[in-house]
C-alpha cells in the first residue's frame, strides 16, 4: 500500500529553537494514524508543519506523490487535505451555515450534497444553522470544526486534539464519528490526541513523539500493550 | 459600573452625582474655567469663566443623577427582560430591511423637499452643507467599512486614498482637460493602486501594528502633498479645478450655461442638485457593490479573515489576495469620493486631508456598527449633519452669552456621542448583520447573541 502522506526527516524550527528533530511519519490510504505525546512534544507543530506554517527547514513532505514541502498553506489545503485545527478556530461571528460554506471554499461547484452529508453526521448542527458560531457550546464548536473540514471532501483529515475540553460522552461521540468516516467513506485520518487510550484504540497505527522526535511506532494495539507507553501516557496520572 | 448605586438608593444616587460633579470640576477647571486673552496692549491676561464652568459641572451632575435614578434601573430591567428572551432577535435586527428603502426614497426626494420647504435660495445651504457633505462621508464610510468592518483590517490612514482621488482628478483635469466622468474611474483606479501599495508591506501585520503603519501611511501621503510643491503646489493647494458639466453643458452664467440652455432663471441650485445626485449615485453604487460582494466568495472570505486568519489559510483561502482586494476596493471607493470632493470644492489643499478626517470616517464606521451599511449611513448623518446643525444653534448664545460659538464644542459633542453609544450599544448602532447564505428562511443574527472571542 502506498503512502498518502509521507514525511521524511522533517525538521522544524521556531527561530533558532528546534521543535521537530527529523520526523518520519506515514499515513496510508484509508488509515487512521494517531500521534500521541506529552505537552510540548511537538504534536501540534507537526500538524502545522504539514500545512506549511511553520515551514519545514529540512526534510520532505509528500502528499499523494507530490512534494508539498514548499507550498503555501492555502495551496496545500486545495489538494484536499483538511484540518480541524487546535482550538477549533471556527469563525465566531459568522453563522454555522456560513462556517460550513467556508469549508467548501477549496473547491468549485455546489455544496448542497456535502451539506446534507455533513449534517447527517452532526444532526445537532442542523438545528443551529442560523446561529452564530460563537454561541455554540464547546462540543458543538468541535463538531462544527470537523464538519467544516469535511465540507471540502478531503482525502486526508488532520485532527488536532478533537476531544480537548469536552465531556467524555461528547468525546466518545466524536471518536465514533471519526470511525464512521473512516470505515464508510474510506477517509484517511491523522489524529493528534492527549487522550491516548481512546486514540490508540481507534487508530490502525500510532506514533509516540517525545521532545520533537518519534520514539516508538506500531499498530494501535501494539502500542497499547507496550509497557513504556502505558507507563508514560496511560497510567501516568494514577501512578 | 462599580460606582453605580443599587436601585432605589436615592441618597447614594445623589452622592454619586456629587462625586461626578467634583471630577467634572477638576477636569473642566483648567479647560473651561480659565482662558488666556490678548488685551489691547497685546498682553496675555487670564480671564475666568465661572458661570460657564458652573453650567458644565451642573450638566454633568444632572446627567449622572438622571442616569442613576432613571436610566440605570431601566437598563437593569431591560437586561433581565433580555435574559428571558434570549434567541429573539434584537429590534435593531429588523431595522435594516425596513429603513433601507425609506432612506433611499428620502435621499432621492431630498433636493425636492429642500427646495419646497426653503425655496430655491434657501435650499442651497441644505443641499450643499447637509446633503452633499453627509453623502461624501456616507461614501467614505461605506468604503472604509469594507476594510475595517468586513475584512477587519484597522486602517487609520484612509484619508490618504481620499487625497489620492482628489489630487488625481484635480491634476489630470487641469493638465489634460479630461471631463469629470472620464476621470472618476481613473481616480478610483489610482486610489485602488495605492491601496495595494499600502497593502503589500502590511500583509503580515494585524491589529495595533497595522493601525500604526496605516496611520503613518496617511501622514506620508499628506506630507508628500505638502512638500512636492512643483506638482501639488504645496500648502497653497490647487485652485480652479474644473467642475463637472451636465453632459457637456457647464453650470455657469454664459449663453451655453445650463440655465440658458434650458431657459431657466439663473441659480446655483441646479449645479448643487446635479452634484447631489452624482454623489448619491456613487454612494448607492458603493452600497450595492458591497452587498453583492458579501454574497460572493471574496466577501465571505473577508469576513472569515476578520474572524480568524489562520483558519482561513487552512481552509484554502489565499489571505494575501483577500487582504489586497479589501484594501484595493476600499481605497477605490475612497478615490471616487476624493475625485468628487475636488470637483465639488473647486479647490483642494493638504489641509483637507488631515488625520482628523481619517478619525471622523473611522468613528462613523465604528459608531454605525462595523459591517452595517444602514448603520454607517445613520452615523454619518448624525455626526456630519450634527456638526453642521451646530452652526444653526444660535439659541445657545442666549444661554451661554454672545461669545459662545457652538461649533467650537463639536469635538466635545463627538466625544460625548461616542461614549454614549459605546455604553448603550457597544457594537455600534446597528450591530446585527444579515447572514449571507441561508438554507431556508432568512434570519437576522443579532449582535446581542454573541460575545467577543470564542466561547
Amino acid at each position: 500500500m502506498t503512502s498518502l502522506l509521507c514525511l521524511r526527516g522533517v525538521k522544524t524550527y521556531y527561530g533558532n529553537i528546534i521543535a521537530l528533530r527529523g520526523i518520519d511519519v506515514d499515513v496510508r490510504e484509508g488509515e487512521i494514524v494517531t500521534l500521541i505525546g506529552a505537552n510540548g512534544a511537538g504534536k501540534s507543530t507537526l500538524m502545522m508543519t504539514i500545512f506549511g506554517n511553520p515551514r519545514a527547514r529540512e526534510g520532505s513532505i509528500r502528499f499523494a506523490g507530490r512534494d508539498i514541502t514548499g507550498l503555501p498553506t492555502h495551496e496545500i489545503a486545495r489538494l484536499r487535505i483538511a484540518q480541524s485545527p487546535e482550538g477549533r478556530r471556527i469563525f465566531p461571528r459568522m453563522t454555522v451555515m456560513e462556517n460550513l460554506q467556508m469549508g467548501a471554499a477549496v473547491r468549485d461547484g455546489g455544496t448542497a450534497a456535502d451539506l446534507k452529508r455533513v449534517l447527517s453526521l452532526f444532526p445537532r448542527l442542523a438545528d443551529r444553522l442560523s446561529q452564530r458560531g460563537g454561541t455554540l457550546s464547546g462540543g458543538e464548536q468541535q463538531m462544527l470544526a470537523i464538519a467544516r473540514a469535511l465540507m471540502g471532501r478531503p482525502r486526508l483529515l488532520l485532527l488536532d486534539e478533537p476531544s480537548l475540553g469536552l465531556a467524555p460522552i461528547i468525546a466518545r461521540q466524536i471518536f465514533d464519528i471519526i470511525r464512521i468516516l473512516n470505515e464508510r467513506d474510506g477517509l484517511s485520518v491523522l489524529l493528534v490526541e492527549q487522550n491516548a487510550y481512546h486514540a490508540l484504540r481507534l487508530a490502525h497505527r500510532g506514533y509516540v513523539i517525545v521532545n520533537g522526535a518519534i520514539t516508538i511506532s506500531g499498530t494501535g494495539h501494539e502500542l497499547l500493550a507496550r509497557p513504556e507507553v502505558r507507563a508514560a501516557y496511560l497510567e501516568g496520572g494514577r501512578r | 459600573m462599580a460606582t453605580a448605586p443599587a436601585k432605589n438608593d436615592i441618597a447614594g444616587a445623589f452622592k454619586d452625582a456629587g462625586f461626578w460633579a467634583l471630577v467634572a470640576l477638576g477636569l473642566f477647571l483648567p479647560l473651561i474655567g480659565f482662558r488666556a486673552v490678548q488685551d489691547i496692549h497685546n498682553e496675555l491676561t487670564l480671564e475666568t469663566r465661572w458661570p460657564l464652568l458652573f453650567a458644565f459641572v451642573a450638566i454633568v451632575a444632572a446627567g449622572r443623577l438622571l442616569h442613576n435614578l432613571l436610566i440605570a434601573p431601566w437598563r437593569e430591567r431591560r437586561r433581565v427582560a433580555a435574559r428571558a428572551a434570549v434567541g429573539a432577535p434584537h429590534w435593531s435586527a429588523r431595522l435594516g430591511s425596513v429603513l433601507a428603502p425609506l432612506f433611499i426614497g428620502f435621499a432621492l426626494a431630498y433636493p425636492a423637499i429642500a427646495v419646497w420647504l426653503a425655496g430655491a435660495g434657501g435650499a442651497v445651504k441644505w443641499i450643499d452643507n447637509f446633503g452633499i457633505q453627509i453623502l461624501i462621508y456616507v461614501m467614505l464610510g461605506f468604503g472604509l467599512n469594507i476594510v475595517v468592518g468586513l475584512a477587519g483590517l484597522l486602517d487609520l490612514g484612509y484619508v490618504a486614498f481620499y487625497a489620492v482621488g482628489a489630487y488625481s482628478y484635480a491634476l489630470l483635469a487641469q493638465t489634460f482637460g479630461f471631463s469629470f466622468f472620464m476621470l472618476l474611474p481613473v481616480a478610483g483606479i489610482l486610489a485602488a493602486f495605492w491601496g495595494m501599495m499600502l497593502g503589500f508591506p502590511v500583509l503580515r501585520l494585524r491589529g495595533d501594528y497595522l493601525a500604526i503603519v496605516t496611520l503613518a501611511f496617511g501622514e506620508i501621503i499628506r506630507l508628500v502633498l505638502i512638500n512636492w510643491v512643483p506638482v501639488t503646489n504645496g500648502y497653497a493647494g490647487i485652485a480652479s479645478i474644473p467642475r463637472p458639466t451636465f453632459f457637456g453643458i457647464p453650470f455657469n452664467a454664459s449663453d451655453e450655461g445650463f440655465a440658458a440652455v434650458f431657459g431657466l432663471p439663473l441659480s446655483p441650485i441646479y449645479r448643487l442638485v446635479f452634484l447631489y445626485y452624482i454623489i448619491l449615485a456613487l454612494a448607492l453604487l458603493n452600497s450595492f457593490v458591497t452587498v453583492r460582494l458579501r454574497r460572493l466568495p471574496v466577501g465571505r472570505a473577508w469576513e472569515a479573515l476578520r474572524e480568524d486568519e489562520i483558519a482561513c489559510r487552512s481552509l484554502g483561502i489565499n489571505t494575501t489576495n483577500t487582504k489586497l482586494t479589501a484594501f484595493a476596493i476600499g481605497a477605490g471607493f475612497g478615490g471616487f469620493a476624493g475625485a468628487f470632493f475636488a470637483a465639488r470644492q473647486g479647490f483642494i489643499s493638504p489641509e483637507s486631508f488631515t488625520f482628523m478626517e481619517s478619525a471622523t470616517i473611522l468613528s462613523i464606521v465604528v459608531l454605525g456598527g462595523m459591517g452595517s451599511q444602514i448603520g454607517v449611513a445613520i452615523a454619518a448623518i448624525a455626526m456630519i449633519g450634527g456638526t453642521e446643525a451646530l452652526r444653526e444653534l444660535d439659541v445657545l448664545k442666549e444661554v451661554f452669552g454672545n461669545d459662545f460659538d457652538p461649533t467650537q464644542y463639536r469635538m466635545l459633542l463627538f466625544g460625548f456621542a461616542m461614549v454614549l453609544i459605546m455604553v448603550v450599544r457597544p457594537r455600534g448602532l446597528i450591530a446585527a448583520r444579515e447572514a449571507s447564505v441561508h438554507l431556508a428562511a432568512r434570519k437576522k443574527i443579532s449582535g446581542a447573541l454573541v460575545r467577543e472571542g470564542r466561547g
